[in-house]
């Protein structure tokens, strides 16, 4: 399966859809509001990605990219607006929204003391992601196709910042939620981890997956890609 | 500053981007297999047949994991402990009973202190290295994971404390009764000292200096637990009924197992603010 799946397609009724194929989830965020001191970092905010869509966060350093993330992953509680999947208000960090959101932040969740194999064999008991999907053979070929086979068993300590960033990478090809919320992903990777990245990520579209993305790199990803600036957010609300 | 109300769609930029060029990821190179849909992402209603409840066990287990590969800060505590409780003997001198007089209370507040020198390392390494957030985002509970933190903090300093304390009650010439019930209130206050404990460390993550700050935080709450737990000692040493010290100890245990995990949950979201 190569290229954007086309528009038509992903528009179909969820109950009219084969079992196979991908799901139709709407991520929407209404009103999103945010002060920080004195200075609104955006206020009535207001997006909608739909399944299959990617939404890249751009914007100058300290233009709230961060900040939007977390609020939409629900870690930082907005001085208002709301969020909602397929039209159902989702309550920060409420048990709907756990099992929907993947994020990844700047920190890589990643335990110096930990191989590489336990850091994700780790994260995924988290991730409470079903003992079959994460058997050590899963692991290992996740691992294999992010390019760490030789250092599987190095502690993450002797590991680089890219690689460690691999280690979530591989995180991303086991664990099964359609939002995925990524801040400055490409961070620390070389031109063959971004490759890698933008080859998650597509086939996590077609998937009908969920993308929303902070990131300074144009990210050459299939179908329908939108922008959101928060610069101009900033100007407008100044 | 007040600013216009302004309602933003994100707009269809490069839409369709089809990159040609772009590397495609084949199962071919290894890549394990995905599934079609998303489990649960499209059922409106949320799988309730898993048990969520395993969090506290996750939680416990991966922690002890932790605890056991980076030994030393285990190591240290305890010998932190060994070494302030034999102070003791080798300021005072060889006096029989004072020594014996003082011991409960001396081993006491050394495990106390113990205890207070390894809260930092309950949240502050998760919170740095990103793996809190990670929790806070996990399926299971929040209440729950942190309720297995502090067990397994308590598995790694409480209970190695209590189990070591006997020895240390010897060099002080306590009797065979007095080292039992020192060793019961060990296991039954050590919980406690875990779990106030982890609310401070909770509340403080974040801050500069919250390594002090949790100490003088925390310490005045550990003041009663002081009190029964040394308490029982110096009751059975004269002879007293030490039931009541312990049956108080062991409320405080039931009353901070049901309250502290979510007063901890709580603070951890705070922070994470």
């Amino acid at each position: 399966m190569t290229g954007a799946v086309p528009e038509t397609e992903r528009k179909i009724k969820p109950n009219a859809m084969p079992k196979s194929s991908a799901v139709q989830g709407t991520f929407r965020a209404e009103g999103l509001t945010l002060a920080r001191g004195a200075r609104w970092l955006f206020r009535g905010l207001s997006l909608r990605v739909c399944g299959g869509e990617a939404l890249l966060l751009r914007g100058a350093n300290g233009s709230g990219k961060t900040s939007l993330l977390r609020v939409l992953a629900g870690f930082t509680v907005p001085d208002g607006g709301k969020l909602f999947w397929n039209d159902r208000p989702l309550a920060p960090l409420g048990s709907v929204g756990r099992d929907l959101l993947l994020y990844i932040g700047h920190a890589n969740a990643i335990k110096d003391d930990l191989t590489a194999l336990e850091n994700l064999a780790e994260a995924l008991v988290m991730d409470d992601v079903a003992a079959a999907n994460r058997t050590p053979e899963a692991l290992c070929s996740a691992l294999d196709s992010v390019g760490l086979s030789a250092r599987r068993d190095l502690p993450a300590r002797k590991l680089s910042q890219g690689q460690k960033r691999r280690i979530g990478l591989a995180r991303l090809l086991l664990v099964d939620k359609p939002l995925w919320l990524l801040d400055e992903p490409t961070n620390a990777l070389d031109t063959d981890g971004v490759n890698l990245f933008t080859g998650i990520i597509n086939s996590h579209l077609e998937r009908g997956g969920l993308v929303l993305i902070a990131s300074h790199l144009s990210i050459p990803l299939a179908g329908t890609v939108r922008e959101l600036n928060l610069d101009e957010t900033v100007e407008l609300a100044a | 500053m007040i600013a216009p109300n302004s309602l933003f769609e994100a707009t269809p930029a490069a839409a369709q981007t089809d990159a040609p060029g772009a590397p495609r990821l084949e199962s071919s190179k290894g890549m394990p297999e995905q599934t079609g849909a998303f489990s649960d992402a499209s059922s409106d209603v949320v799988e309730q047949s898993r048990s969520l409840e395993r969090g506290f066990f996750v939680s416990t287990k991966r922690d002890t994991f932790l605890a056991f590969r980076s030994k030393g800060e285990v190591i240290q505590a305890l010998v932190f402990f060994v070494m302030v409780v034999s102070l003791f003997p080798l300021a005072i001198g060889a006096e029989t009973v004072l020594l014996k007089r003082i011991a409960p209370g001396v081993v006491w507040v050394a495990a106390l202190l113990s205890v207070l020198l390894t809260l930092p390392r309950l949240f502050a390494s998760d919170y740095l290295d990103g793996t809190l957030e990670q929790m806070l985002l996990s399926p299971f509970p929040l209440t729950l994971i942190v309720a297995g933190k502090m067990a397994a903090h308590w598995l790694t300093t409480g209970l190695p404390l209590a189990l070591i304390a006997p020895l240390l009650g010897l060099q002080f010439g306590l009797g065979g009764d007095e080292l039992a019930v020192l060793v019961i209130s060990l296991l039954l206050g050590t919980p406690i000292l875990s779990m106030l404990g982890a609310v401070g460390a909770a509340l403080t993550l974040g801050v500069r200096g919250g390594s002090v700050l949790v100490a003088l935080l925390i310490l005045p709450l550990y003041i009663p637990v002081l009190i029964f737990g040394a308490g029982a000692v110096e009751a059975v040493a004269s002879g007293i009924d030490y039931g009541a010290n312990l049956s108080l100890l062991g409320a405080g245990l039931l009353f901070g197992a049901l309250a502290t995990p979510f007063a901890v949950a709580a603070a951890v979201k705070i922070s994470l603010d």
